[in-house]
């Protein structure tokens, strides 16, 4: 009985040393992407945080030299950087609400059959393709003006005062456009995973006695789940980078209205020309991301074990 | 357990050209286990899922236990069903998956537990209650997907290729199984396959189907024996029937290669018709020997193949192959001339025309009792 394990042993040991010299070559066609990914991203994130620690003012070129934590400090002092932080959480959080929702409602309607529904669905995904910056101007221009704009025409006809949208509800605005703009992904997402799932499922659930509601709660949410939580953390790490929507039409304003963490930084360094502090700033947003982040790759990781697994 | 009644059961699928299933006509007794069988696109699985009221039948009534059901959704006909894939639901634990039904219909959690439970001892899957589907093999969802039905204790199950998904070995287990369970439970059962040994061995009584029409229904036995044209003939029976086009003259039945003496019986059955199909099952014919019956069929031995217990080998008969069933010491070589003979009394006789049966044969088998 010994001698048979430890030879199973011998054995085990001699396969996963094969295993090893068969794997070597990957190590070397990987490096490509590795050095990429090197350059591309480590570099630019460490030369971030060097900055961040040093004096370097465009303003003031005379002051250079190591800045310890000060610009930190600065940062941690300044009430408009806590309210960019919180103002980024907001649309994140509400644009996520707004696109999962109408994007699972859509994904829905669009998974029913009806006449003319390939081109319902194709106009519905439309808005994807606009690129931010154009949303922010057609938003400003054609829907939000408070004297051209289509909603103002709108409430002019129903004989009510046309809303300066941008000025007197920046941040609904805001929120409005990127959800316009983000919720064709959440639909055409879901719809394929609606797609995805097995039709006698819904039959069987269906002769087990569930109705329409229960149908729903717990064949489709579930088999949406995987999908639902890829979609979540997709659009939490683009809605915390927004800014051309901003940039475009409000500035950030009126006052710091809706000035996000992106926005911030970005004024912080071609408006007041701080790199130091603008750095800084981008530092912790690096680590707000990563917060995001973690969740995502973790599930993703999982998912693909549990994949392995089936 | 209750009497499913089928009258004039017909589907028209919207667009079609033609019927997917047509006059369907069949009453159970209570607690029979009745196999839908036929080539695939034949209309068996449309016809359990009309009585599954998954489909809505388009002609005709189903009734299950007296009521009519027409127009009832499927989770009040009071039927359980066992899908091909299982359909199991993938994110609930076997546990779960079971007590779904039970949950819904919002039974006591003791009530429940106990359901599952014992549902779980019959089928000796009590082990695997707290696993996820995925982690079950294909013939441990196939208990889990039967578990799901039974803890129902429905009037009627509906089982729709059940064991297609399982190899070879498993399959014959687990029919064994299902006929155990369906004595056990007693509840009225339609099983649809396309497998007709499974049918044959299953069924208490066969539903033959071809094209949307059914051909027969009848038990086991009856198919084999008295097939009602040439379609159930060459369907049921492994190695198929062997046909032959035969012209009668004088009391023989001659073609290319063969040559048969009808007997009285059969005389009186082929008439006044010049033209016949004959029919003979692979394991009637027998290499002939030294007697002199009348009954020859020769021709060129294409292909061999030892089976241990049996020998099959093919014979090119004028233009037609026929399969013979042969004794495994019986020597033969492929190119070999041979002369098969046949019993007179296991021919069996189809009209050349309509192709139904004109005779069957009776190999003194006692027909089991339809319920």
């Amino acid at each position: 009985m010994a001698s048979t394990t430890t030879h199973d042993t011998a054995t085990a040991r001699a396969a996963a040393r094969r295993e090893k010299a068969r794997r070597a070559p990957a190590k070397w066609l990987l490096a490509p992407a590795v050095i990429f990914l090197l350059v591309w991203m480590i570099v630019p994130l460490a030369m971030t945080g060097y900055y961040s620690f040093r004096n370097y003012n465009l303003m003031m070129p005379s002051i250079t030299g190591w800045a310890g934590w000060t610009n930190y400090k600065i940062l941690w002092s300044d009430p408009t950087f806590w309210s960019a932080l919180g103002i980024t959480l907001l649309i994140v959080m509400i644009c996520l609400a707004v696109t999962v929702g109408l994007g699972l409602a859509l994904a829905l309607l669009f998974h029913r059959n009806f006449v003319g529904r390939g081109v319902a669905r194709t106009l519905a995904v439309a808005p994807f393709f606009v690129m931010p910056v154009v949303t922010g101007l057609i938003w400003k221009n054609m829907l939000f003006h408070p004297a051209y704009g289509l909603l103002a025409w709108l409430f002019r006809t129903l004989g009510l005062e046309p809303i300066d949208w941008l000025a007197q509800f920046p941040l609904t605005s805001i929120v409005t456009m990127i959800s316009w703009e983000w919720t064709p992904f959440a639909m055409l997402v879901l719809l394929t995973g609606l797609q995805s799932l097995p039709e006698d499922q819904l039959e069987a659930v269906r002769l087990d006695g569930a109705n329409k509601w229960h149908e729903f709660r717990h064949i489709v949410i579930p088999h949406l789940g995987q999908v639902l939580y890829v979609v979540v953390m997709l659009e939490s790490i683009f809605f915390l980078t927004s800014f051309a929507e901003i940039y475009t039409t409000t500035s950030g304003g009126p006052g710091t209205a809706t000035t996000n963490l992106p926005y911030y930084i970005f004024q912080g360094t071609f408006v007041q020309y701080d790199i130091g502090v603008s750095s800084a700033a981008a530092i912790g947003a690096v680590i707000l991301a990563n917060i995001f982040a973690i969740f995502l790759i973790r599930f993703v990781a999982g998912n693909l074990n549990a994949g392995e697994a089936r | 357990m209750a009497v499913v009644a089928l009258k004039n059961v017909g589907k028209q699928y919207p667009g079609a050209a033609g019927l997917a299933v047509e006059d369907f006509n069949l009453t159970t007794h209570d607690g029979e286990f009745i196999v839908l069988v036929g080539p695939s696109g034949c209309g068996k699985t449309t016809t359990m899922r009309m009585i599954a009221g998954l489909e809505e039948h388009t002609q005709g009534t189903i009734e299950i236990g007296g009521r009519d059901v027409t127009g009832v959704v499927p989770k009040d006909r009071d039927i359980a069903m066992v899908f091909q894939s299982y359909a199991l639901y993938p994110h609930m634990s076997v546990r779960d998956n079971m007590a779904f039904s039970l949950k819904l219909k919002k039974y006591a959690r003791a009530d429940i537990k106990q359901r599952v439970e014992e549902a779980a001892e019959v089928l000796g899957i009590t082990p695997l209650l707290d696993r996820k589907p995925r982690a079950l093999s294909g013939g441990q969802r196939q208990r889990v997907a039967l578990g799901r039905a039974i803890v129902r204790q429905p009037q009627v199950f509906l089982m729709d290729e059940p064991l297609s998904n399982l190899d070879a070995k498993l399959r014959v287990d687990m029919r064994a199984e299902i006929i155990k369970l369906h004595r056990k439970l007693g509840v009225t059962t339609f099983y649809v396959t396309h497998d007709q040994t499974e049918a044959m061995t299953m069924g208490q009584r066969i539903a033959v189907m071809k094209d949307g029409v059914v051909q027969q229904i009848d038990s086991p036995n009856n198919l084999y024996q008295q097939p009602a044209n040439v379609f159930v003939g060459g369907f049921i029976g492994t190695p198929a029937m062997n046909f032959l086009d035969a012209a009668v003259e004088n009391g023989t039945a001659t073609g290319s290669g063969f040559s048969l003496v009808l007997d009285a019986a059969r005389r009186d059955a082929a008439g006044t018709r010049e033209r016949l199909h004959v029919g003979i099952r692979p394991e009637h014919l027998h290499l002939a020997g030294n007697e002199a019956d009348g009954q020859s069929l020769r021709g060129e031995v294409e292909v061999v193949e030892p089976l241990g217990a049996l020998t099959m080998i093919q014979v090119r008969v004028g233009d037609t192959k026929v399969t013979a069933q042969i004794e495994p010491h019986q020597q033969v070589a492929m190119g070999d001339a041979v002369a098969l003979t046949c019993a007179a009394d296991k021919l069996y006789l189809f009209d050349a025309d309509s192709e139904d049966t004109l005779m069957g044969i009776d190999s003194g088998v006692a027909d089991q009792p339809a319920a």
